[in-house]
């Protein structure tokens, strides 16, 4: 648009401000509150400038834990969130190009059959299967283990039929001078395939290690043992019904450190992320 | 360097017969471009050669070895696409090494190959590059490219020009009959473009709805189409054909609406009958009224800059069959009248006459040696 009035232009920018006021207000509290100690924060008002207690604080929730909180340190329950988040994108990632590569390139007979079967997961999300999954899990003792945790997450057909999409706007010429060069299928795969779909599977790992990170029911399900919850079950363990005293601080920073990976995925794949959603390199 | 044999080969896709029993053979070296209209075949048939398609019925043989079951790259061929194909995440150099490092020829083989044929095809400076970094002409260089390092018996090439524009065209065209004229590979060529087809073939394979219309040298499909097809499909504008029944005596042809055209060598066997006479444009000239074999009534003219192009009927008010003639761009302000009868001869030697049920060529036995064109078409595979 072009427009040139000055009004319109501080009138924009106003609106600007405030969507960013109310989305980073929440944020900058909790940070503000992560730096002080835990009585200043019973007191009326809550502080907007942080405190002094910011090293404590985020040394205490990384390797000691919170006090009369059920949970192990953040530090270890951030690797878990790591482990599953890693190995739900990288899983779903690796599962589906192949599942994908499949369905595009090879006629084998009940094609449609399996690819309808692939598609029709996407209407049965976690949440819909739990008991049956659970019921699953629990009898092949995968309760309390890495597997357990990512296993049921990592089969779902969004990420097939993405990269289905993808594959069908492969021009065939390709495929036929990939034939013509003597490339085999899995040859084809790697050479050509797998390097065409790069940005494809970069924002596709950005979505699904977000999602995979902030997984609350299924890890609150097949989790039991402290050391195997993940930040995001923590966060809520730490919050002690009952009269107790919640140390908000602790809390807080328990919850800057839960929001920062997913941000620094986003923030070091945002080129590829983009390029990956609108580019096609062909 | 190889022959390839096209043996009654029959394709079909379903139901649909995509090639209806085609036979050909081409020479070592020899430069043979398959020509025809779009959906003809003509592609499918070359990648039935290439092996992309499977071959319903019928047998093709590279160098006398049957390849009906040969995966691609086991036919020691290459192909150029018309989109080219390059692989877009490779370098040019990578692109063109791709297939040989498959191949597992070492490494200092590959180097050397591609250079080479990066020296021949002027890439040395972009061998770094990427496809999409570079123009559609060096694009389709580096298809070349892609072919010529494999060194294969065969080159094939899928319209590899359409995609040009038209300036290229020409270039690119001479560098083709450049490349072909060093290298002295097989080459098979589809294009629905004959200016390229002329220019280009040794021999030209005509194509239309499955079924090789006439298979030969470019000079001879011109100068003795083989059936209405044929001369419809080549040249520009296209022969005129016109429909009449040979006069007692065989002195001149009468259309339906009683026109008489008179021909310029007389076809005594062919009284009574009923024909098509085939006249080129270029053929016709302006003569005298009373030594006019036809007369039409012009109704338009396009300048072409140096000929002019006049249209017309040979009836009356816009009936009777349409002709049209190439004569000098100086008549054109004479053209511009109403109703102008335009008196026009030609010689014995350019009268062509087809079969009106069958399309297919009559030899009158005139003066020239009636050339049986090696169609190859049995007759009984015709409808």
């Amino acid at each position: 648009m072009i427009e040139h009035r000055p009004g319109l232009r501080i009138f924009c920018h106003a609106m600007l401000l405030l969507g960013v006021a109310t989305v980073a207000l929440p944020i900058w509290i909790t940070f503000v509150a992560s730096t002080e100690t835990a009585e200043r924060m019973l007191q009326v008002p809550i502080p907007l400038v942080p405190g002094s207690h910011l090293l404590d604080n985020y040394y205490t929730v990384l390797f000691k834990g919170v006090e009369g909180a059920s949970t192990a340190p953040v530090s270890r329950m951030m690797l878990n969130s790591l482990v599953m988040a890693l190995a739900i994108s990288i899983g779903k990632i690796a599962i589906s190009l192949l599942s994908a590569f499949a369905i595009v390139y090879f006629r084998f007979p009940l094609r449609m059959f399996f690819f309808w079967l692939i598609f029709i997961t996407l209407m049965l999300p976690v949440e819909v299967r739990i008991f049956p999954t659970y019921k699953v899990v629990s009898d092949l003792n995968m309760i309390d283990t890495y597997a357990g945790l990512t296993l049921p997450l990592i089969a779902s057909a969004t990420a097939t039929f993405l990269f289905r999409q993808f594959f069908m706007t492969v021009p065939d010429e390709l495929t036929e001078a990939a034939r013509m060069d003597g490339a085999g299928p899995l040859r084809f795969f790697w050479d050509v395939v797998v390097p065409l779909s790069r940005t494809n599977m970069a924002a596709l790992f950005v979505i699904l290690f977000i999602y995979g990170w902030n997984q609350y029911l299924w890890p609150l399900l097949v989790t039991t043992q402290e050391n195997m919850y993940t930040t995001v079950i923590g966060i809520k363990r730490m919050i002690p019904g009952g009269d107790a005293s919640v140390d908000w601080n602790l809390v807080m920073a328990a919850a800057m450190l839960a929001m920062l990976p997913p941000a620094l995925v986003v923030l070091l794949m945002q080129e590829w992320f983009v390029k990956g959603l609108v580019e096609t390199e062909k | 360097m190889a022959t390839v044999s096209i043996r009654d080969v029959y394709k079909s896709f379903g139901d649909v017969k995509v090639i209806q029993g085609i036979s050909m053979e081409i020479a070592s070296g020899e430069f043979v471009v398959m020509v025809g209209p779009s959906g003809c075949g003509k592609s499918t048939l070359l990648r039935m050669i290439a092996g992309l398609e499977t071959i319903t019925a019928g047998e093709i043989a590279i160098d006398e070895r049957v390849v009906n079951d040969l995966e691609p790259k086991e036919r020691n061929i290459a192909m150029v696409f018309q989109n080219y194909a390059l692989y877009p995440h490779m370098s040019v150099y990578e692109n063109m090494a791709y297939g040989l490092k498959i191949g597992g020829l070492p490494k200092a083989e590959v180097e050397a190959r591609v250079r080479r044929a990066a020296d021949t095809l002027e890439l040395g400076a972009l061998l770094k590059r990427k496809p999409r970094e570079l123009s559609g002409g060096q694009r389709q260089r580096v298809a070349m490219g892609r072919a010529i390092v494999r060194e294969p018996t065969v080159f094939l090439f899928d319209e590899p020009l359409s995609n040009l524009d038209a300036k290229l065209r020409v270039q690119m065209r001479a560098e083709l009959q450049a490349l072909h004229a060093r290298l002295k590979t097989t080459t098979l060529y589809v294009t629905h473009d004959q200016v390229e087809a002329m220019t280009l073939a040794d021999r030209m394979l005509v194509m239309s709805m499955g079924r090789a219309e006439q298979i030969g040298a470019p000079g001879e499909v011109y100068s003795m189409p083989a059936t209405t097809f044929v001369a419809g499909f080549i040249g520009s504008p296209p022969m005129n054909l016109l429909p009449g029944r040979v006069e007692e005596g065989g002195e001149a042809l009468v259309s339906a609406e009683g026109v008489r055209m008179r021909v310029p060598r007389a076809i005594p066997a062919l009284a009574g009958h009923d024909v098509l006479l085939g006249v080129r444009p270029e053929h016709l000239e302006i003569c005298e009224t009373q030594s006019a074999m036809l007369a039409p009534n012009i109704d338009f003219a396009e300048l072409l800059g140096s000929d002019l192009l006049v249209y017309g009927n040979l009836a009356e008010q816009r009936k009777g069959a349409r002709i049209a003639a190439r004569v000098a761009a100086r008549l054109h302000p004479a053209m511009k009248a109403k109703n102008v009868r335009l008196p026009l001869r030609f010689d014995a030697e350019n009268m062509h006459l087809f079969d009106p049920s069958t399309g297919k060529r009559i030899e009158d036995g005139g003066s020239r040696t009636p050339v049986a064109p090696p169609t190859a078409v049995p007759a009984s595979s015709r409808a």
